[in-house]
């Protein structure tokens, strides 16, 4: 018997209401400059963006490339902390109305004590969080009741290489939606997506409960059209940070670039 | 209590395998099959025979005169330093190049810290005619050029890790990004009992050997398997691990394991991961790490380029957590004088990671009746750099 609770939150109600690709975006929190993750927001939001992702910066992250490494270690250096982000996106739903997703490792969270971090983004109006070091197992075995009393989803990751049995439990324990890896990469990387048809198709005939969205290597309006043949919508992360390194104009920029994907 | 690994890869509450979705069919199917292909037959003989022949096994298990006269104890050094490539790296390396060519895999990749580990990698690639791309820090490359030379001339391509304190740490995440990007034709050999089940038991296993041989030198020498102390250095603690291997169930042998307190543990340059560790999660498991209270991991100092990683295996965490094996910290100084007394008393020059275990004997009440196995894991042509260039500042008094 299926005693797990349905997760109904923004990021559900954005898939079900939406019909038009969905377009997530990756930045990380205090990158460019310490005080910027709310403006980062707000300008993705004007510029119509239906979800974003904020990350929560690591000394480690070993699933990224340069650009998003690059962008954590500026994030850490700026000062940036778990409670530091909780702090800076505390009154963000007065006029944040999109979908709002953490993504980080693990260890960050574990020492900010997993529980709390759990109510301290459901308190703030965070949808779900994206943890690609935390296994489905541990996920299952000591975790899973404390993101569903929050309401918070679990995002987890499938590649090219995931067998069509943990697909399965993965779809069994996902909630918000399934982040589908393009290609066996880190983040940021230059592999063409286009090759992935026999994977995209694969999974888009999975009958999975959960909808897909694609991440990794999606980076211009070529690759998220190709990407949304398959799926729900497509993140893209590593482009869009490196979009706005170096911006004098956040606002300018951002709109700019989200016009030039859709 | 259990001291070996649970079958979700745990030894207590430290382990398993907290690692990307990407990486998961590797590590699964290293998981399903290193047990078998280690029990195999073909596989056995194979390693042995190379384990004789190629790597000089089995290594001296010598008694140190001069040495007990010193610490006032029956001292014995087993020569893990005579081993081919000096260093016990050579284990595990040669046994995970065996298990890569039965998964199929020709392309090897590796991380290393002092070189040692890269070393020995590099060397089994040559044996094998197998691909090697090692990930080395660039503070280390600068600082181990030797071993970046032997690395270049057995046929590695040595990639500099630049990200971060470009030391073992970040050497580590290069290599596991480019498995993530490599997931198919690739093989990591992790160079110590670190990482996601089953690399730490896997090593383990492959450095057992260690013990496994003390036991019947032992024997054979003293009439007994059993020392009153078994003492081995720990970075990571791939040596430590195959030195007290046979002896974690032996509740009178006294295992010691012995961190780089580098310039002081209090001092902001240290790697001495049990006494200002918490648990955490890095490279794939869950084991004590020196971090922030934000949960980022700090840098590590230790003179010796090979224990300055900021952790230690799971297996380690979990001898600390419940007491069996006690852990000591030596600092930078207390190690290079070390090194030097056993090159005069003894003939030996060691590497300085050993030097830390040498040290450790003057913290420990050894009576003159004990008898103590000290793990010396390598040897010190690596670091004669650092013994010509700091001598000075580290002899005076």
């Amino acid at each position: 018997m299926d005693t797990k609770i349905q997760v109904k939150n923004r990021l559900t109600a954005a898939f079900s209401e939406n019909q038009k690709p969905l377009l997530n975006i990756y930045f990380t929190a205090g990158y460019p400059a310490l005080n910027d993750t709310l403006p980062v927001l707000r300008a993705l939001q004007n510029a119509c963006v239906d979800m974003v992702e904020i990350g929560m910066p690591f000394s480690d992250p070993l699933a990224d490339g340069p650009v998003i490494q690059r962008s954590s270690e500026i994030a850490l250096e700026n000062g940036m902390t778990i409670k530091g982000l909780f702090e800076q996106i505390k009154d963000m739903r007065k006029e944040i109305h999109i979908p709002v997703l953490l993504m980080g490792y693990i260890n960050p969270v574990l020492r900010y004590g997993i529980e709390k971090f759990c109510e301290d983004a459901a308190a703030v109006g965070i949808d779900g969080v994206i943890i690609p070091d935390l296994p489905v197992r541990e996920y299952m075995e000591d975790y899973e009741e404390i993101f569903q009393k929050n309401n918070l989803s679990n995002i987890f990751l499938v590649t090219p290489h995931t067998s069509p049995e943990r697909l399965k439990l993965i779809d069994d324990h996902a909630t918000g939606f399934i982040y589908a890896v393009s290609t066996d990469s880190t983040t940021g990387n230059t592999k063409d997506i286009k090759q992935q048809e026999e994977y995209f198709s694969r999974l888009k005939g999975s009958k999975l409960k959960n909808p897909l969205m694609i991440g990794f290597n999606v980076r211009d309006k070529e690759s998220f059209a190709f990407a949304t043949n398959y799926a729900k919508g497509a993140i893209i992360g590593s482009a869009f940070v490196k979009a706005i390194t170096g911006s004098k104009n956040l606002e300018k920029d951002i709109d700019v670039f989200i016009k030039g994907i859709r | 209590m259990n001291f070996t690994v649970d079958e979700n890869g745990f030894y207590g509450s430290f382990g398993g395998a907290y690692i990307p979705e990407m990486l998961f069919p590797n590590v699964e199917e290293l998981k399903d099959k290193y047990l078998k292909i280690m029990n195999e037959e073909s596989f056995i003989t194979e390693y042995n025979n190379l384990l004789k022949d190629y790597v000089g096994r089995p290594t001296p298990l010598y008694f140190a005169k001069r040495l007990s006269e010193h610490f006032k104890a029956n001292i014995y050094l087993k020569r893990e330093d005579l081993c081919h490539t000096g260093a016990h790296k050579i284990n595990n390396t040669l046994g995970q190049i065996l298990l890569a060519k039965r998964l199929g895999k020709r392309r090897i990749i590796a991380e290393t810290g002092a070189g040692q580990h890269g070393v020995a990698t590099a060397t089994v690639c040559a044996l094998m005619g197998f691909d090697c791309i090692v990930y080395m820090g660039e503070i280390d490359m600068e600082r181990q050029k030797p071993n970046v030379e032997r690395m270049k001339m057995l046929g590695a391509t040595v990639v500099p890790a630049t990200s971060g304190s470009k030391t073992l740490k970040d050497a580590t995440n290069e290599a596991i990004r480019d498995w993530i990007n490599n997931p198919s034709d690739t093989h990591y050999i992790i160079g110590s009992v670190v990482g996601p089940h089953p690399y730490p038991d896997m090593v383990a296993r492959f450095q057992a050997i260690i013990s496994k041989e003390v036991r019947a030198q032992l024997k054979e020498k003293t009439g007994s398997e059993n020392p009153d102390y078994v003492i081995a250095c720990v970075g990571g603690g791939s040596n430590a691990a195959g030195a007290f291997f046979h002896y974690l169930n032996e509740k009178d042998v006294k295992l010691v394991a012995v961190e780089a307190a580098g310039m002081g543990i209090d001092s902001g340059y240290s790697a001495a991961t049990t006494f200002l560790g918490k648990p955490g999660v890095l490279h794939g498991s869950k084991t004590l790490l020196m971090q922030t209270a934000d949960g980022q991991i700090v840098e590590a100092h230790s003179i010796s380029a090979g224990l300055d990683y900021p952790g230690i295996g799971p297996i380690h965490s979990h001898l600390f957590e419940t007491g069996r094996a006690e852990f000591l910290a030596i600092t930078d100084k207390e190690a290079f004088k070390a090194a030097v007394l056993l090159s005069k008393l003894e003939g030996i020059i060691p590497a300085l990671e050993s030097s830390h275990a040498i040290a450790s004997m003057a913290k420990l009440n050894l009576k003159p009746s004990d008898t103590v196995v000290v793990n010396l894991s390598g040897r010190g042509d690596k670091d004669l750099m650092t013994y010509i260039t700091r001598k000075e500042e580290f002899l005076k008094d």
